[in-house]
């Protein structure tokens, strides 16, 4: 009972701490990778230095060279949110105003419960998932709660107490209501041809090989789909090109009266949910964590040849290639915040409604189709 | 039969007229990939040529634009009017006469000059003191237009002026013939009148280096 209890919060701790570590590190790639886009060299001046009898001797050249790559920025950062004066306006309501980021960053984190981060491990005669929830529908439990996620942006817009922030958490709805239709249906492809909603089953079938040699991944079954969410997941990160309810030079945004760590918990929450897109994306269409030809045996490639792999080298490989796939979404993310511009308000109902939608309904007949032929 | 001129300008008057976009086009599909390959491909390269500098190779491709200013500064023109300065004699002493043409032409009228006799008669006079007050100066150039001795030169190539007070963009005789040795955190000294027998004990001990006569490599720098 205790060794199960500690296990689990082990996996909790492995997942927490991953996806934190990964939101706080996209704020050094935000500037590092943005700047070598732009051929700029980005924050490398942000350090600080250790007394020597505190380990600086040790220390201080290692410090300086994360300061020169602009890693403590980060640092910087938190400490300056964590400082700074925490603002209510008078017209806001305390009690809603402090609650609505909690909100928001409470269930963006919530939403990763039923992600499953590795295959099952199997050790000292114990099945251990790699997964803090083992939900059956867990896909169903991802959406619900990334669409409950926007609740904390609209109170954070209703409890301001200023036009801009209502202003921006209206748009924050209406923006909702135009992709979250889309994100659904364009799963229901996915979720007919794997034929179940629980990730874990989803992942494991997606090892399978499509004539022998193409790994089954989602990409591959339902490229319509993975197009369609992948538009509609990069809109529910609220970042550019879909920052209509931030949109800084039109109206500040939904966080226009937060300060100090309250509007950094906002601040994490974006970046939360771009890992959570990125992990949404790999689990459902990049094959989570499969590696090409990798079997619970070993490799067994197309070509032949077998490479026998132990049990805890399997999981291993399997975590480091879920890492992998989430990291190059999150690259692939901030590539897009960095180079297309901010879509207009019609224009993003336009897309919504007129194209994605559309799009991922036609997705699913086709995928009916197929599937039907297909048994 | 239409001139060249002509079709130019049909062009001109059709540019308003935007073209229809092909169905393809309007997926905004292929303008997506181009931006992001574009973008990528800064990405990688710059990525690739960082990591290149640290261990020393391709030294001579940037991998950034930015100029870090206080540390590197830009090579400005050689015409550039920058802070002033006052030429030297042989022996040190300030080639100016105390004509007193800058002083009389400077439409900011910054410059005080108080003149004093010189020992030679052959030179007449000399400045004790020459101050200029670059709160008032205008950068016009005048006074080196002036100047019938080649005595103030506009070219130190140092133009990052900035001080905490007025006083502070005060240039005394001793700043004026050598450039960049006032410490600009101390109350300037104003009107310090010099006998012509202190010049040649004003040289520096250590003349400090010109800033924008050379540009370091921008990716030096980390």
């Amino acid at each position: 009972m205790i060794v199960d209890l500690a296990i689990k919060l082990g996996v909790c701790a492995l997942v927490l701490g991953g996806v934190l570590n990964f939101a706080g590190m996209q704020t050094w790639l935000e500037r590092k990778q943005s700047a070598l886009m732009q051929d700029r060299i980005g924050a490398n001046r942000a350090y600080f230095t250790m007394p020597w009898w505190l380990g600086g001797w040790l220390l201080n050249p290692v410090l300086r060279k994360l300061g020169g790559l602009g890693i403590l920025n980060a640092l910087a950062d938190l400490l300056k949110l964590l400082t700074k004066e925490d603002i209510v306006p008078e017209q806001g309501d305390r009690f809603l105003h402090t609650l609505a980021p909690l909100l928001s960053v409470f269930f963006a984190l919530m939403a990763f419960c039923a992600i499953p981060i590795g295959p099952t491990v199997h050790l000292w005669g114990r099945d251990i998932p790699l997964q803090v929830a083992n939900v059956n529908a867990g896909l169903l439990f991802v959406l619900a709660l990334a669409s409950i996620g926007v609740y904390g942006v609209i109170l954070a817009g209703m409890v301001s107490g200023n036009n801009l922030s209502t202003l921006g958490g209206l748009r924050a709805s209406s923006q909702m209501i135009s992709y979250e239709i889309a994100l659904g249906v364009s799963l229901i492809g996915a979720i007919i041809w794997y034929g179940t909603l629980d990730l874990q089953v989803m992942i494991e079938k997606q090892g399978a090989l499509l004539g022998g040699w193409l790994p089954a991944w989602g990409v591959v079954v339902q490229p319509v789909g993975c197009l369609v969410f992948m538009t509609a997941a990069l809109a529910h990160t609220k970042r550019v090109p879909f920052d209509l309810p931030e949109a800084e030079p039109e109206i500040i945004g939904y966080f226009t009266e937060y300060s100090g760590m309250k509007f950094g918990l906002f601040f994490l929450t974006d970046f939360v949910e771009v890992v959570l897109a990125a992990a949404m994306v790999t689990t459902i269409f990049f094959g989570g964590w499969q590696v090409p030809y990798l079997t619970p045996d070993g490799f067994v490639f197309p070509w032949g040849g077998t490479m026998a792999v132990t049990h805890l080298a399997y999981v291993g490989l399997g975590l480091v290639s879920f890492t992998v796939k989430v990291l190059c979404f999150i690259w692939f993310f901030m590539l897009i915040r960095w180079t297309l511009p901010r879509f207009r308000y019609d224009q993003l109902m336009h897309l919504g409604w007129k194209v994605l939608f559309p799009l991922s309904l036609a997705n699913i007949i086709v995928t009916g189709f197929l599937v039907v032929a297909l048994s | 039969m239409s001139s060249l001129s002509d079709q130019l300008l049909h062009r001109i008057r059709d540019a308003h007229k935007r073209r229809n976009l092909t169905w393809w086009e309007r997926t905004y599909l292929p303008a997506v990939m181009q931006g992001l390959l574009l973008t990528s491909n800064h990405f990688w390269r710059n990525l690739f040529l960082h990591m290149a500098h640290r261990v020393g190779l391709f030294r001579n491709h940037p991998a950034a634009v930015t100029i870090q200013y206080p540390d590197q500064t830009r090579k400005t023109g050689i015409r550039l009017r920058t802070r002033h300065r006052l030429t030297k004699r042989d022996d040190g002493t300030p080639r100016c006469v105390g004509c007193m043409m800058c002083e009389t032409i400077c439409p900011a009228r910054c410059i005080y000059i108080v003149a004093g006799e010189h020992p030679d008669p052959n030179v007449e006079k000399y400045p004790k003191s020459f101050d200029i007050d670059l709160g008032k100066c205008v950068y016009c150039g005048y006074c080196v237009e002036a100047c019938p001795e080649d005595a103030i030169r506009m070219d130190t190539q140092r133009h990052d002026i900035a001080a905490y007070s007025r006083d502070g963009m005060w240039l005394d005789i001793k700043e004026l013939l050598n450039p960049g040795t006032r410490v600009f955190n101390e109350p300037p000294e104003k009107f310090v009148q010099l006998e012509i027998t202190d010049f040649p004990k004003l040289t520096p001990t250590a003349p400090p280096p010109p800033p924008g006569t050379s540009v370091t490599p921008p990716q030096a720098q980390r």
